[in-house]
C-alpha cells in the first residue's frame, strides 16, 4: 500500500531559481535560504521518496486565460520546463507517475472532487523551483512527480476548507493504490506577498508565524479563513497558502514538526518552509 | 434549497476596499483577456523578436483596447492592471525586457528600484494603513 509520509512547504519563487541557475547562491542575498535548504536536501536523500504529489500553481505559462481549472493533476509520462519569456530553466524533464496519477484523479472524482486531468502541459517555476530547492542540481530528478495545480490567479479562487478536504481526499485516495510507495506532498507558494499596485511590497511576518504554527497545531482556523483575510493581512499573492492546506489536509490529525525556516525577503516575498512527518 | 455559504455580491465588494491593489476578479479578466492573452504569445521565442523589433506592429495585431496598448508600450504596469492586466501575464512583458518581477513591483509603488529593494530588505511594507480604505486601517 502506499503511504504519505511527511509533508513540505516551500516558496516557488522565480528568483530563488534565477540565483540557482545563474550560480548565485553563495551570494550574501540568497545565503541564508541556501544555507537552511541544506537540511531538507540531506533528510529528503535519507527518505528517499519514490513519489511528491507537488501542490502548485502555473503562472499563465500552461493555462492562460483559455482554461483556468480550479484543481487539475497531471498525468503525463513527463513534464517539460516552460519558456516564460527567457527560454526554460536548464532543469531536467519532470518524470510523472501517471498510474499513481491517474489513481489519484479516479479516486477524487468518486470522493466528490471534479479534478481536471492534464495529459499534456508545461511546468513553470511554481513546480521546478522547489524541485531544484529539495534536490539541487542533478541531471535527472531522482523523484516522479504527480503535478496538481491550483488556481490561486483568478477570483475565486478555492477556499481553504475546499483545499483542505482536497487534501483529505488525495490522503485516501493514495492509501487505497496497491503498490508499496513512500509518497510526499509538497504545498508551495507564499507566504505574505504583493507583486503589484502601490501596495507592492507587503510582508506580514505577524501573520506568517502564526500561520506556520496553526498549520501544524491549530489548522482549524486555517481552514475557516475567508479569502478577503488573506487579502489584507498577506498581500494579493498572499493568497498562495491556500494551497499549503492542501498538504496539510493529506497529512492526517498526527503530525510531527521536524524543521522550520523563516526569511525576509526572498526577492518580493516573506519565504516560510516547514518539513513536517505524518504520524499514523 | 440551500443557501450559499458566501454571499458573491459581498464577497466582490469586499475586495474594492483594499488599498491600492486590484484583485483579479471576473470582471477584469473579462476586461483583460486580450492583453493578457497578448502576453502569453511572449512565451515564444519568435514572438519576442518580432515584438521587439515593432512593438507597436506587433500590438496592433491583437485586438486590444489603444489604453491597453499604451500601458503595455508605456510599461505602466499599474495601468495594464487597471486595463485587465494579471501581474503573472504582464510577468511575460517584464521577462522578454530582461526584468525582474522585484523591478517591476517596484514600478508601481513610485519608489525607485533601490528604495523598494531597500524596504524588502528592511522587512518589506508593513500591513498597518494598508488593510482597508473604508476602516482607516
Amino acid at each position: 500500500m502506499a503511504r504519505i509520509t511527511a509533508g513540505i512547504t516551500s516558496s516557488h519563487i522565480p528568483a530563488l531559481g534565477a540565483a540557482f541557475d545563474l550560480g548565485k547562491t553563495q551570494d550574501p542575498y540568497w545565503k541564508p535560504i541556501f544555507d537552511d535548504y541544506e537540511w531538507v536536501k540531506s533528510w529528503i536523500k535519507e527518505e528517499k521518496p519514490d513519489a511528491i504529489i507537488l501542490v502548485y500553481n502555473d503562472h499563465a505559462s500552461a493555462f492562460d486565460m483559455n482554461i483556468i481549472p480550479t484543481f487539475a493533476i497531471g498525468c503525463a509520462e513527463e513534464f517539460k520546463p516552460a519558456d516564460e519569456g527567457w527560454g526554460p530553466r536548464p532543469v531536467p524533464v519532470v518524470k510523472g507517475h501517471p498510474d499513481l496519477a491517474w489513481h489519484i484523479a479516479q479516486s477524487c472524482i468518486l470522493d466528490e472532487f471534479d479534478m481536471t486531468i492534464i495529459n499534456k502541459m508545461e511546468v513553470d517555476h511554481g513546480l521546478t523551483v522547489p524541485l531544484s530547492m529539495m534536490f539541487g542540481k542533478v541531471d535527472e530528478w531522482p523523484v516522479k512527480v504527480v503535478p496538481v495545480p491550483v488556481n490561486v490567479v483568478t477570483y475565486p479562487v478555492p477556499s481553504g476548507n475546499r483545499c483542505w478536504l482536497l487534501g483529505e481526499a488525495i490522503r485516501r485516495a493514495v492509501e487505497s493504490y496497491p503498490e508499496d510507495l513512500n509518497v510526499q506532498i509538497w504545498g508551495t507558494g507564499g507566504m505574505s506577498h504583493q507583486l503589484q499596485g502601490p501596495r507592492a511590497g507587503l510582508v506580514n511576518k505577524e501573520f506568517d508565524l502564526a500561520f506556520m504554527n496553526d498549520l501544524v497545531t491549530n489548522p482549524e482556523r486555517l481552514r475557516r479563513m475567508p479569502h478577503i483575510e488573506y487579502l489584507r493581512e498577506a498581500g494579493s499573492e498572499g493568497i498562495e497558502l491556500v494551497m499549503w492546506l492542501i498538504m496539510r489536509g493529506a497529512l492526517g490529525d498526527n503530525v510531527e514538526e521536524l524543521h522550520r525556516f523563516y526569511h525576509i525577503p526572498a526577492s518580493n516575498t516573506a519565504l516560510g518552509h516547514l518539513v513536517l512527518k505524518s504520524n499514523p | 434549497m440551500t443557501t450559499p455559504r458566501i454571499d458573491i455580491h459581498e464577497y466582490l465588494a469586499a475586495f474594492e476596499d483594499i488599498p491600492g491593489t486590484r484583485v483579479f476578479t471576473a470582471q477584469r479578466a473579462r476586461k483583460g483577456y486580450w492583453l493578457n492573452q497578448f502576453c502569453m504569445s511572449l512565451m515564444k521565442h519568435e514572438n519576442r523578436e518580432r515584438f521587439k523589433k515593432d512593438e507597436r506592429a506587433y500590438l496592433d495585431e491583437w485586438p486590444m483596447t489603444e489604453a491597453q496598448k499604451q500601458a503595455v508600450l508605456n510599461r505602466d504596469y499599474n495601468a495594464a492592471i487597471d486595463e485587465g492586466g494579471n501581474i503573472y501575464f504582464l510577468a511575460k512583458l517584464f521577462s522578454t525586457d530582461g526584468k525582474s518581477f522585484q523591478y517591476a513591483a517596484g514600478t508601481m509603488t513610485g519608489m525607485t528600484q533601490e528604495e523598494y529593494a531597500q524596504m524588502m530588505l528592511q522587512g518589506g511594507r508593513s500591513p498597518e494603513g494598508w488593510r482597508s480604505i473604508k476602516e482607516g486601517r
